[in-house]
């Protein structure tokens, strides 16, 4: 029998009960820009040394030098035993292994990922992970709303307390707004961090907070944990899984902790790859795992009693619940969090921790030295992770060219962004960066400052 | 065939109604814990809350499928059946006693009558398992 799923005729039946003319009208929120691609221009085929000759000659584009950009993508030693271990077949080449008969290995190794991230999170459920961190973002808004929203009554909206990623929020507000629920910015204050007086005059369904926020900076998340307890508004906490190693989990935000945990897993042995993939994750509490979308590995008993490892909560999904699951999220990141639960697995508790202070280390190191130089100076005075705003004094997009230059990733132009930070740039270190990188980087800065 | 009191009013959704003087106990019909399996969570709406007759206020899940539960009639929440929480199975040992979802002072009496009674909620199961 020939596998042919919708007949002409059932396809103009289907358009017409929705009242949309043809198939194209579904697609017509997409830019006609991006819908116009023009492949014919692309030969048909080409040798295996043109191509590696022609994908060489692009990848010398990338910008190799010291790398001092962060922004949601960070540069982190990963051991190569990650993706050897990674890159073995039975990870790598598996597709969709979730079949609980032949795929304990994948399964046990999902679990104790989820088991690591809640660890990290301080967080009591973990699922198996998402795309990247902007659509964790969004699944999380979703799942706070849905939540909340028998308690919800006259409230509508999302907060977000500070600079969250503007990105992140680019990409959950084009999820979400389809179902018109709006994120309400309420701006951050002169040393960088959250205006709290801002979000305390809302009266938001859930409170979106990013920590260390876009700026680098430390938001005083144990006030705004008291705050959205006190006032029964969920909070969704955006946190960078190395800082956690140093920093209070958000579990332990306040009194009663954050509600939902969000992020973006790269800093976890995925490299930076000219910015992806990536994985996104997102833990909450147990009284909220109904509403966790994607899948959930948790570990049984088979007959024989010995331990084994299989999806969970599936009733939750869109296999069985349809049009009413928590989510569309069809997958999860699988051979990303193999890496990252290996690489996570390496360095151990004490090893994520003194990564974690090294980057911290060379990040005050970075904004001693470029500070050192005449007319630049922080822009926040709020106390930083691993990341922070240098005020250059002039456009800053223009010295950056100038510093690249050089042969040095200097960081990221706020303007484009932030206006009114046009001459701030965003700074990053990591354990990588050596005296000699750091040095580098404010001799580039300095000479592009006096041109 | 699934068990269906006569003292009782059914909705289409397949939840049941026992009126007592306009405060009215819910659950879910013989016929749906059996469609459905075994029981393994119900979420339950909370104290206090104001159902609306038609909408959804909770959801059931069995091993096999999960299904939202829709307010019968309309009215306050006055109390929920907490031991579903440890125990989910009542729905299937007992869905006319002990298996109950919650109670709710009704709005207006008048909604109960337009509920559907035994003989044609049996019916209607038959015309749905058909």
């Amino acid at each position: 029998m020939p596998f042919i799923p919708h007949t002409d005729e059932e396809v103009r039946a289907m358009l017409e009960r929705i009242g949309a003319a043809s198939i194209d009208d579904l697609f017509d929120e997409i830019d006609p820009a991006l819908a116009g691609a023009d492949f014919t221009t692309l030969e048909d085929s080409v040798d295996e040394m043109t191509m590696l000759a022609q994908l060489a000659e692009r990848a010398a584009q990338d910008e190799t030098g010291p790398c001092f950009l962060g922004a949601g993508c960070y540069d982190h030693h990963i051991p190569a035993a990650v993706w050897d271990i990674a890159s073995r077949g039975e990870f790598m080449t598996a597709y969709t292994p979730y079949q609980a008969e032949a795929s304990q290995g994948t399964l046990q190794l999902i679990y104790e990922y989820q088991t690591m991230m809640t660890a990290l999170t301080g967080m009591e459920v973990s699922n198996a992970s998402v795309y990247d961190g902007g659509s964790a973002l969004a699944e999380a808004v979703l799942m706070a709303m849905r939540a909340s929203r028998r308690r919800r009554n006259a409230r509508s909206g999302v907060a977000v307390a500070g600079a969250c990623h503007p990105l992140y929020l680019e990409t959950a507000a084009n999820i979400v707004g389809r179902q018109g629920i709006r994120l309400a910015p309420t701006g951050y204050l002169d040393d960088g961090s959250a205006d709290l007086d801002a979000l305390a005059a809302m009266q938001p369904a859930a409170v979106i907070v990013q920590q260390p926020n876009f700026f680098g900076v430390l938001e005083p998340v144990d006030a705004i944990a008291r705050w959205a307890a006190e006032n029964d508004v969920l909070l969704v906490a955006v946190a960078n899984p190395m800082s956690l190693a140093l920093l209070k989990p958000p579990g332990e935000w306040g009194d009663a902790g954050a509600d939902i945990v969000c992020g973006d897993g790269q800093p976890l042995g995925v490299p930076m790859a000219s910015g992806g993939p990536s994985f996104g994750f997102i833990c909450t509490r147990m009284s909220l795992v109904r509403q966790l979308p994607g899948r959930i590995v948790g570990r049984t008993a088979d007959r024989n009693g010995e331990a084994g490892y299989t999806l969970t909560l599936q009733a939750r999904e869109q296999h069985i619940r349809r049009g009413k699951a928590t989510s569309n999220i069809c997958t999860n990141q699988g051979l990303l969090v193999t890496a990252a639960t290996i690489h996570m697995a390496l360095l151990g508790r004490a090893g994520l921790r003194r990564v974690a202070e090294s980057c911290h280390r060379k990040a005050e190191q970075l904004v001693q030295a470029l500070t050192s130089i005449d007319g630049v100076g922080r822009r926040f005075a709020a106390p930083f992770f691993h990341e922070c705003v240098i005020d250059l004094g002039q456009p800053a997009q223009a010295v950056l060219s100038e510093v690249a230059g050089s042969g040095i990733v200097g960081g990221l132009a706020l303007g484009p962004m932030y206006p009114e930070l046009a001459s701030c740039v965003l700074v990053c270190a990591t354990e990588k960066r050596t005296d000699r990188d750091i040095e580098a980087c404010r001799s580039a800065f300095q000479a592009a400052l006096r041109r | 065939m699934s068990d269906a009191p006569v003292e009782l009013r059914y909705a289409s959704s397949h939840e049941w109604v026992r009126n007592e003087d306009g405060l009215i106990t819910v659950g879910i019909s013989d016929f749906a814990q059996e469609s459905l399996g075994d029981v393994v969570f119900v979420e339950l709406p909370e104290v206090g809350e104001m159902a609306t007759a038609g909408e959804e206020i909770g959801v059931v899940e069995s091993v096999k499928a999960a299904a939202d539960i829709y307010a019968p009639v309309s009215g306050t929440v006055v109390a929920v059946n907490e031991n579903l929480e440890d125990a989910p199975e009542l729905v299937n040992q007992d869905p006319y006693g002990d298996g109950w979802f919650y109670r709710l002072e009704v709005e207006d009496e008048a909604e109960i009558e337009e509920l559907l009674d035994a003989a044609a909620y049996r019916e209607h199961c038959d015309s749905e398992a058909e």
